[in-house]
């Protein structure tokens, strides 16, 4: 083709940014998954009894369950017995301050832009860093706690309020839910916990960053956030992994939950690695996201940037349980090279006046395969539900492929849904107008995209706006054709 | 400041320029006319760098510079500016931010400090009035949502705020009604400097009689068949194309004899 496409495709070498490596003894379990390691983790965690049994009877529903093969991705089998499934760096972090991270992990984060040092923290964001399969360091834990909000790792959280974790987990996603979340039910090792009392407003935007750093290693990390009535919070996560030539497993499990008038907002910035120009190595990212608005007219927003992994499959989804609550989800997923990702949500309408968003822009370049999926599913009880869905897709070059797939399952007379999708592709003659006006070519592929994906960065915080949209720019150098 | 010599260009399967020759200079307004399917649309397109055309022969040379050799950002950053016959849409991209990395890329370029969005502000609202132009334009995305006299201006007001070199209008004049007409020209003729060039192309003389040319060429099947002053648009307007073509057949075959 033209010039424009030869200029594009010389900027497309551009290498994964956070591909390095953490030099740290590791205290890892042997490779596979029996019944032994279940308690091996369980016991290394120190947890209850009920929790080991309930990571049991996951194993042994697992055991039960075949991988699914519906979405639309491909790729070589999976051995599971071949998986690291716990890993931790030896240094066990039982800390009193941060200064008492490994420096070595410290510096990974310090080198990632995530600071660990509350002083140096000046734009007002709590992190929760998870190394491998271990929370590292917990930020402005103390500030959070003189209002009752309880921000902490998982596994402190089952040691310090065993209580509220036993009450919520798996009550939005059970431990039989799906193939990967079982699996997860079963081994997770580590994540996030928060819990914002009723009434407060959580003055900072909570944060974890996951790391994956081990080799042959998997990530099973669970978060559970829970908002009592009237109270919000706003989430952010973000993630990487070094470059390496095998596929590396991440199964993960967010449940959400908010009472009465509570408000939950949680945004991701996913950026695992997402394999070399060939398609070789990269994260399989598998995991299973759900809030339950559980109260009246609560409210849960799903905002996702999805620009890494080799294949992401990930439904973020909202139970729209109690009357007038309401679900929204938010989603760029970029497929550049031979990822592939098959994306969506699913909003199950149960109460009445319920009411759904789905905004999603799904952007494809290379050989990348990008899939919306959705399910609107409206209840026989649900009267007065309210659907809007928009899917656009942008395509950029010639070899790579955008696909949509919606689900409607209407029971209920009153609803009104609306679907509204679009494919587009980035013309010659936008690029040759930002160009004529002085625009580099990156610079007006960067604005076009920027552009299409403007609805969905604007329901991000601030900087993670920027990041992310600089992050979408490292994706798609090069992608033109 | 430009000079185009012997100018050949491919479009495709087919050769729409064959042999342009053209010379402007710093200061001058040039027309450049021909009926639909002259070429007058791909001279414009080939001066501002477009993709889709091969150069097969000839030069073009800009302040003395190999234009051709440029990219068509490079040319832009050098002060090469055309207002789109079609302007094009950018669906999300907010009218005063495209403006602004344009202005900027420009200044960046020249060794200028970037404007910061207040010292900008001031500057597009001024070029704004010029073309009274409403300041709701500015936050729209760009072109999207714009009738076709509102792209035309928005078209105008960003050279006004580019302020370029040289100007090419390709068919500025078209799908404008003539009170938008009469706003456009005005724009336009407020730019005539004695450093600037500007080469307007158009169908109709009509636009001629707002933005008065001191050359006008006529266009026909790929050459340059007639330059002259601003008489021969009103000439054209007269006795219409065929007048020039049944001339053109006549030199043709004397030169044969």
């Amino acid at each position: 083709m033209s010039t424009s496409t030869q200029t594009i495709e010389e900027l497309a070498n551009r290498e994964y940014r956070y591909g390095f490596v953490t030099d740290v003894e590791q205290d890892s379990a042997p490779r596979g998954l029996n019944e032994d390691i279940v308690r091996l983790i369980s016991a290394k965690k120190h947890e209850p009894a009920w929790l080991l049994e309930w990571r049991l009877k996951a194993y042994r529903t697992w055991l039960t369950m075949k991988e699914p093969t519906w979405a639309n991705i491909k790729y070589g089998p999976i051995d599971y017995q071949d998986v690291i499934y716990y890993a931790a760096p030896k240094k066990k972090p039982a800390l009193r301050s941060l200064d008492e991270v490994d420096p070595e992990v410290r510096r990974t984060f310090e080198k990632l832009g995530i600071p660990l040092h509350e002083q140096k923290l000046l734009s007002g964001v709590a992190v929760d860093a998870v190394f491998d399969s271990v929370s590292v360091a917990t930020t402005f834990k103390e500030k959070l706690g003189e209002l009752g909000i309880i921000f902490c790792s998982f596994s402190e959280a089952v040691q310090n309020h065993p209580e509220l974790v036993r009450k919520y987990l798996g009550s939005v996603v059970p431990y039989s839910d799906n193939f990967f979340a079982t699996l997860n039910s079963a081994v997770f090792s580590d994540g996030s916990f928060a819990y914002i009392p009723k009434d407060v407003r959580c003055p900072m935007e909570l944060s974890t960053y996951f790391r994956i750093n081990a080799k042959d290693t998997g990530q099973f990390e669970r978060t559970l956030i829970v908002a009592e009535e009237g109270a919000y919070v706003s989430y952010l996560e973000g993630c990487t992994a070094p470059m390496r030539d095998e596929n590396q497993l991440h199964a993960a499990v967010v449940e959400l939950i908010a009472l009465d008038n509570a408000t939950i907002k949680y945004s991701t910035v996913q950026n695992w690695y997402p394999g070399d120009k060939e398609g070789k190595g990269g994260i399989y990212n598998f995991v299973t996201k759900r809030g339950k608005c559980l109260g009246v007219d609560s409210k849960i927003t799903w905002t996702q940037v999805e620009t890494g992994s080799a294949i992401t499959w990930k439904y973020p989804g909202c139970i729209l349980q109690g009357d007038n609550s309401v679900g929204e989800f938010y989603s760029v997923a970029t497929t550049n090279n031979y990822q592939q990702a098959d994306t969506g949500t699913k909003m199950i309408h149960l109460g009445r006046n319920t009411k759904s968003t789905i905004v999603s822009k799904g952007i494809s370049a290379g050989h990348g395969q990008n899939t919306y999926r959705g399910l609107v599913k409206i209840a026989k009880q649900a009267r007065g539900a309210r659907n809007y869905s928009q899917c656009d897709s942008l395509l950029i070059g010639d070899r790579c492929g955008a696909h949509t797939f919606p689900y409607l399952e209407i029971k209920n007379t009153t609803a009104k849904v609306e679907h509204e999708a679009s494919t587009s592709k980035i013309g010659e003659d936008q690029i040759f107008y930002c160009r004529q006006r002085g625009l580099s070519t990156e610079d007006a592929v960067n604005l076009i995209v920027s552009g299409f994906c403007r609805e969905v960065f604007r329901q991000l915080p601030m900087e993670f706006a920027v990041e992310a949209q600089k992050l979408l720019s490292v994706t798609l150098e090069g992608s033109v054709g | 400041m430009l000079t185009v010599t012997n100018l050949h260009v491919r479009g495709g399967d087919r050769e729409i320029l064959r042999g342009i020759h053209l010379s402007i200079d710093a200061g001058e307004v040039h027309a450049i006319m021909g009926p639909n399917g002259s070429g007058k649309s791909t001279l414009a397109r080939v001066l501002a760098g477009h993709p889709e055309y091969e150069v097969t022969e000839g030069t073009v040379l800009y302040d003395g510079r190999d234009l051709l050799a440029m990219d068509p950002e490079s040319r832009a950053r050098e002060g090469v500016f055309m207002a789109f016959q079609y302007p094009v849409e950018i669906p999300g991209v907010n009218n005063a931010y495209f403006l602004k990395a344009a202005l900027n890329a420009l200044r960046r370029h020249r060794g200028q400090e970037e404007l910061d969005a207040m010292e900008f502000m001031s500057l597009v609202r001024a070029r704004m009035q010029l073309l009274a132009m409403d300041e709701t334009l500015l936050t729209r995305p760009v072109n999207e949502g714009f009738s076709g006299g509102e792209k035309k201006r928005n078209e105008i007001f960003q050279m006004a705020v580019l302020e370029p070199r040289l100007a090419i209008l390709d068919e500025t004049d078209s799908g404008l009604d003539i009170d938008a007409l009469k706003i456009v020209a005005a724009g336009v003729t407020a730019m005539r400097t004695p450093e600037r060039a500007i080469l307007v192309v158009t169908h109709y003389q009509r636009l001629l009689n707002y933005i008065v040319p001191d050359v006008v060429h006529v266009l026909t099947d790929g050459r340059v068949v007639r330059s002259g002053g601003k008489e021969l648009a009103l000439e054209l307007e007269e006795k219409g194309y065929g007048w020039l073509e049944a001339d053109e057949v006549a030199a043709a075959a004397t030169g044969k004899a």
